[in-house]
């Protein structure tokens, strides 16, 4: 477990970034070469690269040389640990306004009655 | 039938990750001075804070600026998650700003972890009351400590068992939205 959040370090961070949530999402569709993704941005090649670079870092994506090209697959189960966890966030709450919905018909119902 | 009316209450959950902050819209079929009163008595408290299974218990209550809530949320087997929220700012009955925060039973807050700061809002929607919440956390580290500490915890495998049971309310909001 003390490994697992370590590796999970700073996922949230990465994902800050519009530029890295652009390139998550893409390779959410499937594996794509550098220059493939650095396509969409108006951006020197060496600041994609860098946020390219925070990616693999955080173990969010992993790339892979063949010849002169290098291509980026997406690490599903590490960026599924962020994910969960708004999830859970969100279970949370909704649970807790279904208490609240209860509580609050119950006292209406006293109201009505006094 | 019951249900029906239940699921036209709006519900709206969203994540800024460039913000590090969380929003979360939900409608109450009730005035907005009984809903601010759940919110605020420690007695209504109990009643609904912690989500199903757990359930609710405040050791301290003091409803003011300065002020804080003490509380645990205790699951079925009697596993217990001690929290608290200190008031920062209170303006009856439009909305109020805490800081809410893990601790232990004694109330000392637990310094590894980031403290979220609430601002939770209450406004009139005809006859129902809308209370926006907003969590903001200090900055992306601050999030990622609270990911991590949620799996660690074990609080994140009871809310778990929460998706199942939520589902059908889930994806009905997920329309309204």
């Amino acid at each position: 477990m003390a490994n697992n959040s370590a590796a999970l370090d700073s996922v949230f961070q990465a994902l800050a970034d519009p530029t890295r949530r652009a390139v998550v999402q893409r390779l959410g569709r499937g594996p794509a070469t550098v220059g493939e993704l650095a396509q969409p941005f108006a951006m020197a090649l060496p600041s994609f690269m860098k946020h390219l670079g925070v990616l693999e870092r955080t173990g969010l994506i992993r790339s892979r040389k063949h010849g002169r090209t290098r291509t980026c697959t997406l690490e599903q189960k590490n960026l599924a640990a962020a994910e969960r966890w708004f999830a859970d966030q969100r279970s949370l709450w909704a649970s807790r306004y279904q208490n609240l919905d209860s509580l609050l018909e119950s006292l209406n119902g006293e109201e009505r009655e006094s | 039938m019951e249900k029906n009316v239940k699921a036209e209450l709006h519900f709206d959950f969203a994540v800024d990750k460039e913000k590090n902050s969380i929003v979360v819209k939900r409608e109450f079929a009730a005035g907005r001075q009984l809903v601010w009163d759940c919110h605020t008595k420690r007695e209504l408290l109990d009643r609904w804070f912690a989500p199903k299974p757990l359930t609710t218990q405040t050791k301290h209550m003091e409803f003011k600026v300065g002020g804080h809530w003490h509380y645990a949320m205790i699951t079925p087997d009697g596993q217990t998650f001690w929290n608290r929220l200190d008031y920062q700012a209170i303006n009856p009955i439009d909305n109020y700003a805490a800081l809410d925060g893990f601790c232990d039973e004694a109330g000392q807050v637990n310094p590894d972890m980031p403290r979220s700061r609430w601002e939770v809002a209450f406004t009139d929607a005809g006859k129902r009351t809308l209370v926006t919440t907003v969590v903001q956390y200090n900055s992306a580290d601050d999030v990622q400590k609270a990911i991590g500490m949620g799996l660690k915890d074990g609080l994140a495998s009871t809310l778990e068992r929460l998706d199942e049971l939520l589902l059908d309310l889930g994806e009905t909001a997920e329309l309204v939205q």
